[in-house]
């Protein structure tokens, strides 16, 4: 168990140094980053100052290897717009993405999981059906157009619900709905698909013969080795909600780390890119190893093998 | 992020109809404007930030020795209390001595003496280098008189000490530094700063201690909270929810519908920024059609600047027949202009040896719409271009390495209310300028370099007549913006695109 973990860690962590290679790259390639640094309104002295500045004059592999060995010993560079160290920037802005993407992640499976048990124990049925037409809503409606409609209605309408900002729970809450649900139908079919699979097993079907109640069939025996994939998908999804909520923060005005993301790669902001890439590139290592080890607990099989 | 269209108006409707049962929220109650703009600050310290929204808030905290009163581009004296050129390379200031800095810290002329050191000075990096790079030293001549010594004849000097040059207080600055100012500012002038989370919200309280002597005025408002929200829709939905009740850079279409629902007040307002089409005359690209005069006037008769301004730039912007905005110094109208006579322009194209027209690249970087308009009014006499639509930053890198024969741009003057900060810019030899002519070249040195008004005025005209008789470049229009806020707002929109939030009141 330990050496897999072990070969999957070191896995990820060549992936995520391929994905800041050609991230550093493809920032280079765009545009020059000191004219996109300074500015529309900056002179060609400006310019000049920032290029000598930041040494964007030297080679792009020079520059790249000079980061990647300081980001080795913990320093991730200072932001080139900000003046302040990445690493300070990224932990100013994280908690509000993580708390977004936890409480997202949280809805997501408390509405999709209980919709996928109950859609799998009565097939074809209404909520079958209404389960299926949340699932196809959650996946074709654009999350900009949910959350702007949200705000129509719970803003500006209702005024139940502040627009915008991060100061309170209640700015919380239409994001968390509208990241939430647009997780929540893959959770919800594999739930269902699972269940489906798991419940015309002979092992159920002995568990019923052996008189044990409803519930304890469900809950304790088929919900149990359903789940196992849908754990892996969970962990997945929170990753996507910590690095790809960039949408959702950006129409609530959240200053995360997923707009955070989006605004430096506009002013090719290359050291904060590239600290977020690599913060991004371990959230999705740790949180693939912790739902390799909740598998492995959910499944004996998993562990002995 | 989101532009489309159809998502605008979907929400504009639905905004515009949910304002028939819910009122505005203004915060006049709590003496307390709360303000949107759409992108992060870098800094609030104003010598490290190029933002415009750093511009306006800069013109909150600090002031400059000068002030240009946006109605008449007069200059008067600020923080000083009087100036005079001692020669072309010379200027002499008295200071006012009842100024105190936000934190007691009282305003003299070591502070001057300071700052003006301090930004002459190029390791200290203070941006952008063409507000700061124009003096060698400032001299204490006296507790409240500075001397400043340019390091040529710089006749826009007024206009940048009335404006971008602002004064710190030295003892502090010199105690906190850039990285202490950003987090917590300290200057002269009408609101000082109570809290700043980066690139968030910043919150502002009128100051008390502000010198009543300032042609800024006292500020009316109590308090200011100026947040970052970067959507415009989002920005939309505040302002109707009453979360915000001062917007700007808000679209045609919404502004369109914002006032004809009626609860707010939508003002519109020139800018200095204008659309230019840029020629290589000169042949830096290789030869090509631009090279002939005949050709770039044939241009210039075919474009429709008036429908276009009508059609797509709507608003109070105007079409401009000179290099510049007229409000600027030296900014003549009187010059050969192009009316929109296609007839005419495939007169001239025959003439050049054109009859069927040609093709040719063309460039731009904002404002597709407006490209395409132009590329409409081409086709008609018979010019195909390529067209290709890029970031700012490629755009800029292909037009200065000579890789451009034809472009359309657009240039803001970093609202400097004088000729040098645009015509001078184009047409001085710069890595923007495809015509490198010698006698355009000529007069803008002359006018950029006299303290004798009249002989700058004659220089720029010259200049400015040549450039329109060879339609070197080709002045299109100038852009507006839209402003929208509470009723129970009273603000004025000035061309130079800086708010001045100490001049609002409420109602």
């Amino acid at each position: 168990m330990f050496f897999y973990a072990f070969k999957r860690s070191l896995l990820a962590i060549l992936v995520a140094l391929t994905v800041s290679m050609i991230s550093f790259s493809l920032l280079y390639i765009s545009s020059d980053p000191a004219i996109a640094m300074a500015g529309e309104t900056a002179s060609d002295a400006d310019i000049e100052a920032i290029r000598e500045l930041y040494g964007f004059d030297r080679s792009i592999v020079v520059q790249y290897l000079d980061w990647l060995k300081k980001a080795a010993s913990g320093d991730l560079g200072k932001s080139y717009y900000f003046r302040t160290d990445v690493s300070h920037l990224i932990a100013e802005r994280l908690p509000t993405t993580m708390t977004l993407g936890l409480c997202a992640i949280i809805f997501a499976i408390g509405l999709a999981v209980p919709l996928g048990v109950a859609a799998a124990i009565r097939p074809n049925s209404i909520i079958d059906r209404v389960a299926l037409f949340l699932s196809v809503m959650g996946q074709a409606l654009p999350s900009f157009w949910f959350a702007l409609i949200l705000i129509v209605l719970f803003s500006v309408n209702l005024r139940w619900l502040p627009v915008s900002g991060s100061d309170t729970w209640l700015h919380f809450v239409m994001p968390t709905i509208v990241l939430g649900y647009y997780a929540a139908p893959a959770i919800m079919r594999l739930t269902r698909t699972g269940m489906l699979e798991v419940l015309s097993t002979d092992y159920i079907r002995t568990a019923r013969a052996k008189g044990l109640r409803p519930p304890v069939v469900l809950f304790k025996h088929a919900l149990r080795n359903a789940i196992i994939p849908v754990v892996s998908l969970a962990a997945v999804q929170f990753g996507f909600m910590l690095g790809g909520s960039i949408v959702v923060e950006t129409i609530f005005a959240l200053h995360g780390a997923g707009f955070l993301a989006w605004e430096s790669i506009t002013r090719n902001d290359l050291p904060t890119v590239q600290g977020l890439i690599l913060a991004f590139s371990l959230f999705y290592i740790i949180l693939t190893l912790i739902a390799d080890l909740i598998n492995a607990w959910l499944d004996p099989r998993i562990r002995i093998s | 992020m989101m532009t489309n269209k159809t998502i605008s108006f979907s929400l504009i409707g639905a905004l515009a109809a949910t304002m028939m049962y819910s009122a505005a929220y203004a915060d006049k109650s709590n003496d307390t404007l709360n303000i949107a703009v759409d992108r992060e600050l870098e800094s609030i310290d104003n010598y490290y930030n190029t933002a415009r929204e750093g511009i306006v808030i800069s013109r909150m905290i600090w002031d400059g020795l000068l002030y240009r009163d946006p109605a008449t581009n007069e200059y008067i004296p600020n923080l000083a209390t009087s100036y005079k050129w001692v020669d072309s390379k010379t200027l002499q200031f008295d200071l006012r001595s009842d100024v105190s800095f936000h934190n007691g810290e009282k305003f003299d002329a070591d502070d001057v003496v300071f700052t003006m050191n301090y930004l002459a000075d190029p390791a200290n990096g203070a941006k952008p280098a063409r507000n700061v790079n124009w003096w060698t030293n400032a001299e204490k001549l006296g507790d409240y008189k500075v001397q400043l010594n340019l390091k040529t004849e710089f006749p826009a000097a007024l206009e940048f000490l009335s404006g971008p040059v602002v004064m710190y207080p030295n003892e502090y600055y010199g105690k906190v530094g850039p990285e202490g100012m950003a987090l917590n500012p300290v200057g002269t002038g009408p609101y000082m700063v109570t809290s700043v989370e980066p690139g968030k919200r910043y919150r502002f309280t009128k100051y008390d201690g502000y010198h009543s002597s300032s042609p800024k005025g006292r500020a009316s408002i109590g308090k200011i909270v100026i947040r970052t929200i970067a959507e415009s829709n989002t920005q939309l939905a505040e302002l109707f929810s009453g979360g915000i009740d001062w917007i700007w850079k808000v679209k045609p279409d919404q502004a369109q519908r914002i006032q004809e629902q009626g609860n707010f007040t939508v003002k519109n307002s020139s800018t200095m920024r204008i659309g230019y089409l840029n020629f290589d005359a000169s042949g830096r690209y290789g030869e090509n059609p631009m090279n002939d005069v005949r050709v770039r006037k044939a241009i210039a008769h075919s474009i429709n600047r008036d429908g276009i301004v009508q059609a797509l730039v709507k608003g109070e912007s105007i079409v401009v027949n000179s290099l510049c905005f007229p409000s600027q110094f030296g900014c003549t109208q009187d010059v050969p202009t192009y009316d929109y006579n296609p007839e005419k322009a495939k007169e001239l194209l025959r003439d050049a040896g054109y009859p069927d027209g040609f093709e040719i690249p063309f460039l731009a970087y904002r404002n597709r719409d407006y490209a395409e308009a132009m590329i409409s009014n081409l086709n008609a006499i018979g010019i195909t271009t390529k067209f290709t639509y890029l970031k700012y930053a490629a755009f800029r890198d292909k037009v200065q390495d000579g890789d451009s024969p034809f472009n359309f741009g657009t240039w803001g003057s970093y609202s400097i209310n004088d000729v040098s900060a645009i015509t001078s810019h184009f047409q001085k030899g710069g890595k923007d300028d495809y015509s490198r002519d010698a006698e355009v070249m000529k007069n803008l040195n002359i006018g950029d370099t006299s303290v004798d008004l009249d002989v700058r005025k004659d220089a720029y005209k010259k200049a400015l007549s040549r450039i329109a008789d060879q339609v070197f470049m080709f002045p299109l229009w100038s852009y507006n913006t839209n402003y929208a806020f509470t009723k129970d707002l009273d603000f004025d929109p000035t061309p130079d695109e800086i708010p001045r939030f100490f001049t609002a009141t409420w109602k």
